[in-house]
Parts: C-alpha cells; sequence; structure tokens
C-alpha cells in the first residue's frame, strides 16, 4: 500500500464538493459461472458531476455501482476516487465517506428518524451536540419538519417521507460522493416527480459527484449531467449528456432505450430563450415564461390552438413571441450546435 | 359537513385506541386473576378437609414452600443456561454459511426435543447419576431447540435490505449485528425462551423419578398412596407456575420489543 488507509480516508472525505471518481476497466466475475456480471467497465465522474446509469434490468448497473463502496468487489479494474485506491482502503471506513442510498430504503425501524441519520456521524465520533445540529440541518433540507419528525419511527412515515429520511441519511457526514441506485423506484408516479425535483434543487446546492442508477430513461434525462446508456455486462453503449443522446443516438441499442417521441423530450431539455423569438405584437393571449421549456411552450400552443404565444420575462415584461415553426426550428439549431460542439472536440458523434 | 366528519373520525380512532388498551389491560391481568382464583379455590376446598397423617406430612406450607422453590429453581436455572447456550449457537449458526454445520446441530437439537422427556432424564440418571444436575441437564437439552431455532430465524427474517444499507453506511459486520439484527430479532429470540420456559415447567415434574425434587414429588406421591388432594394440589401448583411465568415472559416481550417495531 502506497499510503496509510488514514490519510487517504482523510483525503477523500475532505473533499467536501464532490470528487473525482474513475472507474478503469472495472470487471466482475461471480464464482462459478462463466459469463462477466461486468466486463471492462470505464468511466470517469468530474467533480459535482450527477451520472446516470441507464440499462434494463440485469445488465450489470447495479453491480457496477456497488463496486464503487465495495459492497459487491470488484474482480478485475481499480477504482480511484479523488486519485486514492478504494480498493486498497479499509471498507467499512471508505464507506462511511460515500453515501448510500437503495430503492428499498432500509432505514432500520428500531431507530428513531433522528436516531437513523445520526448513524454515520456516530460511526465517526462526532459530538453530540453537532450531530443534533446536523440532523435538524437535514431533515429542513428534504422538508420533513424536525420537531414532528425526528422523534418519529420509521413506519409512522409514508414511502415518499421515508425515502427523503434515507436521503438525508445518507448525506449526514456530507460524503462527498453518492451512490443511488433507483431511490425513487417504489414511489408512485405523483411523489417520485416531486422527490425528482426536490433533488435537482438539492443537488443544484450540495454539489456532490452522484452516481444514480436507473431503468427509467426519462428519469436519466431529468436528472442527469450525463448519461451512460448500458447494455449486457454492463456495455458503455452510449455515455454523453441527455440532449446529445436525444439528438443523436449512438446506435439502434440506444435508440430503442430513448423510445418513442425523442423530438419531445429534447424539447423538455430546451429554455424558451434558446428559440429566436418572434415579434412581441404577434402574441396572443397566452403567455409562458423565458425560463420554461420549449415543451412547456408547445403544450400551451396545442392545448390553446392559438397560433402564437407570448413570451415574458421573470418580471412579467412581454418579450416576444413562439410559434410551432420556431419551436421546430430551434430543435433543428440545437442539434447542430451538439454536433458542431462535438466535432470542435474531436470526439467521434 | 367535513369537519363533523373529521370530528367523528378522530372520536372513532380515539374509541380505538381504547379499547384496544381495553383489551391489552385485560390480557395483561387476565391470567393472574384466573390463576389467584383457582389457587384461592384450592386452599379453601382444602380447608374443608380432614386430612390424614399421609397427606398432612405433604400438605402443610412448608413442604409445598420446599417443593415449590426446587421447581422454580430447577425451571429457571434451565432456562438461564439454555438462553446463555443456544442464543450464541444460533448466531454462530446463523453467520456460518456450512450447511452440514447447520443442518447438524438443528438435527441434534431436534433429537432432544422429539425424544420424551421422561427417556432423556431417565437415560440419563441410568448412565451418569441421579439428582439435580442430572435434571438440570435434562431439562436443558430438552428445551434447547426452541430457543435455538428462534434465534436463527430471527436472526434470517431481518429484511435484507437493511442489513445491506448499514453495511453500506460502513457498519463494520459486529456492528451490524449488535445494532441492527439483534435488536430486530429480539422478540423472535424471546418468543423461543418463552415456548422453552414454559416446556421446562412442565418437564421438571419429571425431576422426581431421578431424586431431583420439584413439585414432581407430591403428584406422583399422591398418585401412589392414593391421596387424590396431594395429586390435585400437586397438580394445580404446577400449571399455575406454568401459567404466571407464561405471563411474565410475556410482559418482559412488551417491554423488551424494540420500539417502532
Amino acid at each position: 500500500m502506497p499510503e496509510s488507509t488514514d490519510t487517504a480516508i482523510t483525503q477523500i472525505a475532505g473533499q467536501r464538493d464532490g470528487a473525482r471518481i474513475v472507474l478503469d476497466r472495472v470487471g466482475k466475475i461471480y464464482p462459478g459461472q462463466d459469463a462477466p456480471a461486468v466486463e471492462a467497465f470505464s468511466i470517469t465522474a468530474e467533480p459535482g458531476e450527477l451520472i446516470m446509469f441507464v440499462g434494463p434490468s440485469g445488465c450489470g448497473k447495479t453491480t457496477t455501482m456497488k463496486m464503487i463502496n465495495r459492497i459487491i468487489e470488484p474482480t478485475s479494474g481499480s477504482i480511484t476516487i479523488d486519485g486514492r485506491n478504494v480498493l486498497s482502503l479499509d471498507p467499512n471506513e471508505l464507506r462511511r465517506h460515500i453515501g448510500y442510498v437503495i430503492q428499498q430504503i432500509g432505514l432500520f425501524p428500531h431507530m428513531t428518524i433522528a436516531d437513523n441519520i445520526a448513524v454515520v456521524p456516530k460511526l465517526l465520533g462526532w459530538s453530540k451536540s453537532r450531530i443534533a445540529e446536523r440532523i435538524d440541518e437535514l431533515l429542513q433540507t428534504v422538508q420533513l419538519d424536525p420537531g414532528t419528525f425526528a422523534k418519529r419511527y420509521p413506519r409512522q412515515l409514508s414511502g415518499g417521507q421515508q425515502q427523503r429520511v434515507g436521503v438525508a441519511r445518507a448525506l449526514a457526514a456530507d460524503p462527498p460522493v453518492m451512490l443511488m441506485d433507483e431511490p425513487f423506484g417504489a414511489t408512485d408516479p405523483i411523489t417520485r416527480e416531486k422527490l425528482q425535483a426536490e433533488f435537482l434543487r438539492l443537488q443544484e446546492s450540495i454539489g456532490k459527484t452522484i452516481i444514480f442508477v436507473t431503468h427509467d430513461f426519462d428519469e436519466a434525462i431529468r436528472l442527469g449531467d450525463r448519461i451512460a446508456v448500458l447494455s449486457e455486462r454492463s456495455q458503455i453503449e452510449q455515455f454523453d449528456t441527455p440532449a446529445a443522446i436525444l439528438a443523436q443516438p449512438a446506435n439502434d441499442y440506444v435508440r430503442s432505450f430513448i423510445g418513442q417521441g425523442a423530438a419531445l423530450k429534447r424539447l423538455v431539455l430546451i429554455p424558451v430563450e434558446n428559440a429566436v423569438l418572434g415579434a412581441a405584437s404577434a402574441a396572443g393571449t397566452h403567455r409562458v415564461t423565458i425560463g420554461d421549456s420549449l415543451r412547456d411552450a408547445l403544450d400551451l400552443l396545442i392545448v390553446t390552438g392559438a397560433p402564437a404565444i407570448g413570451v415574458v420575462d421573470p418580471a412579467g415584461a412581454l418579450v416576444g413571441s413562439l410559434t410551432v415553426d420556431r419551436i421546430s426550428t430551434a430543435l433543428g439549431a440545437d442539434a447542430t450546435a451538439l454536433a458542431a460542439a462535438r466535432n470542435d472536440d474531436g470526439s467521434p458523434a | 359537513m367535513t369537519v363533523s366528519t373529521a370530528t367523528t373520525a378522530i372520536s372513532t380512532a380515539a374509541q380505538v385506541a381504547r379499547t384496544d388498551r381495553r383489551i391489552r389491560l385485560l390480557r395483561r391481568t387476565a391470567t393472574p386473576v384466573i390463576v389467584l382464583v383457582v389457587l384461592g379455590a384450592l386452599l379453601l376446598w382444602l380447608s374443608t378437609l380432614e386430612l390424614d397423617s399421609i397427606e398432612q406430612r405433604t400438605l402443610n406450607w412448608e413442604y409445598i414452600g420446599l417443593r415449590t422453590v426446587e421447581h422454580l429453581n430447577l425451571t429457571i436455572v434451565a432456562s438461564i443456561l439454555v438462553a446463555v447456550l443456544a442464543i450464541p449457537t444460533g448466531i454462530v449458526l446463523s453467520r456460518t454459511r456450512s450447511r452440514f454445520a447447520r443442518g447438524f446441530v438443528l438435527g441434534l437439537a431436534n433429537i432432544g426435543q422429539a425424544t420424551p422427556a421422561v427417556g432423556v432424564i431417565i437415560l440419563l440418571a441410568i448412565i451418569w447419576q441421579t439428582g439435580y444436575t442430572t435434571a438440570l441437564v435434562a431439562l436443558v437439552i430438552y428445551s434447547f431447540l426452541p430457543v435455538l431455532r428462534n434465534t436463527m430465524i430471527g436472526l434470517e427474517q431481518v429484511d435484507p435490505f437493511v442489513i445491506e444499507s448499514a453495511r453500506g453506511m460502513g457498519m463494520t459486520s459486529q456492528q451490524v449485528l449488535r445494532r441492527i439484527e439483534l435488536p430486530l430479532a429480539v422478540p423472535v429470540i424471546l418468543a423461543g425462551l418463552r415456548t422453552s420456559l414454559v416446556f421446562a415447567v412442565g418437564v421438571a415434574t419429571i425431576a422426581t423419578f431421578i431424586n431431583a425434587g420439584g413439585l414432581g414429588d407430591m403428584i406422583v406421591n399422591g398418585l401412589k398412596l392414593q391421596r387424590f388432594p396431594v395429586l390435585l394440589t400437586g397438580a394445580v401448583l404446577v400449571a399455575s407456575i406454568a401459567l404466571l411465568i407464561d405471563w411474565v415472559a410475556s410482559v418482559v416481550e412488551d417491554v423488551l420489543r424494540p420500539k417502532g417495531v
């Protein structure tokens, strides 16, 4: 071992605002099985990036994620967090500095919400007052009133509330890295959407490096900075931003995963301000805000049947108008811009 | 309209809670009350009898007190031994991956349980010795299985995702066992202990056959000498002890069950 475990851990832990995670040719072969579950998986997550692993059930995406905190031990390859080799660290110490959220949440039923959140800080030997402060802060962060919820037991909470506690618990010791395995998968669609929105807002303020596993492509588009579309044995079919994947799927596999309505999904990602607006005088009676997505604008156009709608800035002043034609042009321009950016990078399309 | 519905709902909920509490209180108090009534009736009946000299030798406070203490001693010491031996064995067995070890120990415990208690106690006395220690060992062998099996089941039924999240948070396997698995297994383990305690009360009556005392003395004497009051007193006392111990165990279970489960 090139350095003592202690210093390496402290250095990972000290990196509050996300750390770089590098997986290099990581593989997993289960004993007694010929085919590897994960084969030569390489990916780099930049500090503060939210990376989505998307793929069908059984493609190895969860296995890949669980190798990062060594819940599953890789059989080949290397994993580093901020340059420290994860495989040379004590796994228990390592896990205390990696937030971990699973679909089944796994709250401890015999502990109160406060005690659940306090687990990792206690393991790290924080003082009582610091832990109490942190619990209050975190419950507020996930929008649960500490006075109401801290002393409750998990089974007294709804599924959505439990999942929030799960996220709060994972954030407890302010880890630079979070691993999330379909955290919103077991909630109903309405709760899920709400949790996703809250989660996006949360990530904007905390800026962790997050590996997020899901089989829901729409969730991946909504949340991810970059998406890795995975197939059998965790092979990466495409690894790019949501907009780029939607505009230029690398192959038929990715295309089939995107499913119908790729254009509509892309519209979600383009804000109204990216479109070339028409004259304000053409605006009818209906309005969208400049920060809304083009999909919202299209939605309004279709629902109202109006030939054009007005665009207002956040202050409410009319700045221009939008038509279906202009939305379509904006979509085309977006694709061209993406392709141009790609060629600048020199990376293959 | 909505307000009144809400109020009704609240009062119904309060009523349900109240009935719940009443049922629980009834369950808590029913056993000791019944036992007291039965013992009182027995005492009343005995006081109306003219006891002959043989009956007088056993139906006096000192003799009954001694036998009861012997009986309780056997039962409780055996149960403590079972708890101390079977719970750790169960924990170790639930950790091992070896099917053979698990099958072997469970099989052994099964044999102990399946063999008639009289058989175990008398065989032991023949190959070893008579007296208290032998009776104790026989009792331990006989009531080992429920605690062992319940410890294993209790640990196995802990939600694997709860364990995974505990591991994922960086608890060592020792910490997972002590802070998560064992507390969550407590209700099942206690249920096993309760079963074996009640077993032990009944089986301890057989200790009389190898000269280890207990209330079995009264039952056997009453039978052999055809003194019905002696037989009945012994039998009622054993039954009362079994009921009371079961009751105490149920109260302990309620107290020790982790909150939130």
